[in-house]
């Protein structure tokens, strides 16, 4: 069973094709990360799937749970304290209880002892934490999280990803895109390989590095991201 | 819509934690209301006024038997107003009407021989017709500034010579002499030869002098006539010529409840536009947008949440600031239901209005400048009476502010404020009219307000 499967995806923005048939599939509580370089249309599928977007092409079924969307961008009130924003989210999702909702993401998220702080004062890591905590308030079958990590020094990382494996580990399935080749190869069970809006790979970590040693053989001795980047250019991004 | 009621709470929770930004939300109305308030009481410098001269050519005033060096009454006139010459008083009345002109002054073929007739025993009041339409009270105000500066001159010096033929008559009084009356010569004795008399029939008063008693009697009387015909010349010489107001069209309430109803549709109009602008342009840069608009709220209700903040926080610092000046100038208590329905009114219309131009500039910073760059020459333009520019100045200046919520919400609410403004059902039907159009137009703008 999958909790969201996406079927030959088409978006164009006037001319320009964003994505071009891309199909995906994930099931419960898998990780499954989106890589490619910039204007690969990461954004744009994860936009679809959370159905901000709507794909002049293909369709989407999400119908075995909610979808939960963390955009790149911490989309919450700065002037507002921690505890404010999740209990403002929790109400606007129509939680019956929604002091109890945002006492469990404080817990979940580790901010309980800095409920009381206007967001603009946390770190961009732990604004971060209070943007998927938003995002999880609707407690979603699938969480899509654009671009989590960017702006986190390495230790905000680090605690992210144990965080949204741990989200993953409670059978909350998990689509996130990245730059970072290493992350994904790291917290993705599953990586999917975006380039001009058209899907090169998907499948395991494992799979993708035999991918590129077979069809990038000269740069397969040097690092994975070296590795990657000569695998793009053979077909041709 | 159960949506709303949460960001109405977060909305004032973000409001409260920028004290400096609710201070200026609040106090810059309030300098500009009262910069405002100074300016209302000035006028342009040369306004048009229809001129009607009816007096025959070659008439020439005549006071004391003296004749006064003939006056060009039309460069007297015309150097102090921007003159409209018409040829009869339908004209000018057509005119003053339709606000091509600030007002109309008609000069009666008959003004001179009433002002001739000011230095005879039958002084007449030599009138001079002004036609106005008040529509609002600075033009009311105006036109009563500039027509009595204009005439203030001419009666300086018409009363100088009717000043002199009262102290004529009254030396006449004290001195003794002869007055002429219908081509009769009547000798006057005088209080002074009167004075001689009796001191000369003091001594003793027998019988045979009288006569002489009955020729004091007789001047007593006299003198009592000759005072009669000088207290309607004293009277005339505080303003020989009179002004006879007649109002065209239109009725205003005055000039200090005006003044009112402008700050405080200024105050208003700043509130609302800059806090429905600024708030929905925040919820963009925040980035919360999209994701409220993902199934938690509806782009119409989060519209609407803006305006209903925008309309219940301008309607509290309205009504605070009319309290505050209620204390200065008497309002009337007894309309506070048509003051409440003429501000939600205008901040409903303001607000959509600031609703369109948030959704349409996107960014806070914008949307502050934008808005100052509209609200306050719409503002100004607002305030421009029929008249005091040219006409095709005017019908642009007429359309482009009907274009905006402010010079509706203005009429509205002087109207609340007192039964003599324009009537509040027409500015009412305006307003709504703006509320549905900018909110229309707001929601449409929403559809690429997510967009980069």
């Amino acid at each position: 069973m999958s909790a969201v499967q996406a079927q030959g995806l088409v978006k164009r923005y006037g001319e320009r094709e964003a994505l071009r048939g891309v199909s995906l599939r994930a099931g419960p509580g898998e990780l499954v990360a989106v890589i490619g370089p910039n204007g690969a249309g990461k954004t744009t599928l994860l936009s679809i799937l959370a159905g901000i977007a709507k794909p002049d092409e293909g369709e989407v079924d999400s119908s075995n749970g909610t979808v939960g969307w963390v955009p790149q961008q911490a989309a919450l009130y700065r002037r507002l304290t921690v505890e404010e924003n999740l209990l403002l989210f929790a109400r606007l999702e129509g939680h019956e209880d929604p002091h109890a909702s945002t006492a469990e993401m404080l817990e979940l998220t580790g901010l309980g002892e800095r409920r009381g702080e206007i967001v603009a004062r946390l770190s961009g890591g732990n604004q971060q934490r209070i943007n998927i905590a938003i995002g999880l308030l609707s407690r979603p079958a699938v969480l899509l999280l654009d671009e989590p990590s960017v702006g986190l020094d390495p230790r905000q990382r680090a605690r992210l990803w144990e965080f949204v494996s741990g989200l993953a580990g409670r059978g909350t399935t998990v689509i996130f895109s990245t730059h970072d080749i290493q992350e994904a190869e790291r917290y993705g069970g599953r990586v999917l390989v975006l380039a001009d809006g058209e899907s090169l790979f998907d499948g395991s970590a494992e799979d993708l590095r035999e991918a590129v040693r077979s069809e990038a053989p000269e740069a397969a001795d040097r690092d994975f991201e070296t590795a990657f980047v000569a695998y793009l250019q053979h077909r041709g991004h | 819509m159960r949506g709303v009621r949460w960001l109405l709470l977060k909305d004032l929770q973000i409001l409260r934690r920028s004290p400096l930004q609710a201070v200026l939300l609040v106090a810059y109305p309030i300098l500009i209301a009262v910069l405002v308030g100074f300016a209302i009481s000035r006028g342009p410098e040369d306004p048009r006024v229809a001129f009607l001269n009816e007096v025959p050519p070659d008439t020439r005033i005549n006071v004391g038997g003296e004749e006064l060096p003939k006056a060009n009454v039309k460069d007297q006139v015309c150097e102090r107003v921007e003159c409209v010459f018409v040829d009869d008083r339908s004209e000018a009345m057509s005119k003053v009407e339709s606000g091509d002109v600030l007002a109309a002054l008609i000069l009666p073929s008959n003004l001179v021989n009433k002002i001739n007739s000011l230095s005879t025993l039958t002084p007449g009041v030599p009138e001079v017709e002004v036609l106005v339409n008040e529509e609002n009270a600075v033009k009311a105000e105006l036109v009563d500034d500039r027509i009595t500066t204009l005439l203030a001159e001419a009666n300086l010096r018409i009363a100088r010579r009717i000043g002199n033929e009262g102290g004529r008559y009254l030396g006449l009084i004290v001195n003794g002499g002869k007055f002429e009356v219908l081509g009769e010569t009547i000798p006057i004795l005088g209080l002074r030869t009167s004075a001689r008399i009796l001191e000369q029939v003091a001594p003793a008063l027998p019988p045979a002098l009288r006569p002489a008693l009955e020729e004091v009697t007789e001047f007593a009387s006299q003198a009592r006539d000759n005072l009669d015909v000088a207290k309607p010349l004293i009277d005339r010489l505080a303003q020989p010529i009179a002004v006879d107001k007649v109002v065209v069209g239109g009725k205003s309430p005055p000039l200090e409840i005006f003044a009112i109803a402008v700050a405080a549709t200024l105050t208003l109009a700043f509130v609302v536009v800059l806090l429905v602008a600024g708030s929905l342009a925040l919820e963009r840069e925040e980035n919360a947008f999209p994701r409220l608009t993902r199934g938690l709220v509806s782009s119409t209700a989060l519209l609407g949440e803006k305006m209903l903040l925008g309309v219940a926080v301008g309607l509290v610092v309205t009504l605070l600031m009319l309290a505050g000046m209620a204390i200065f100038v008497p309002l009337d208590w007894g309309r506070f239901g048509l003051w409440l329905l003429a501000i939600v009114a205008s901040g409903a219309a303001l607000g959509a209005a600031g609703a369109a131009l948030g959704a349409a500039a996107r960014e806070v910073r914008a949307v502050a400048l934008l808005a100052f760059m509209i609200t306050l020459p719409i503002a100004f333009l607002s305030l421009v009476p029929s008249g005091a520019v040219g006409p095709a100045v005017f019908d642009l200046i007429r359309y482009t502010t009907a274009l905006f919520p402010f010079k509706p919400a203005l009429e509205a609410i002087t109207s609340g404020l007192d039964e003599a403004g324009p009537g509040i059902g027409g500015p009412l039907l305006h307003l709504a009219v703006l509320f549905c159009a900018y909110a229309a137009l707001a929601r449409l703008a929403l559809r690429r307000f997510a967009a980069v």
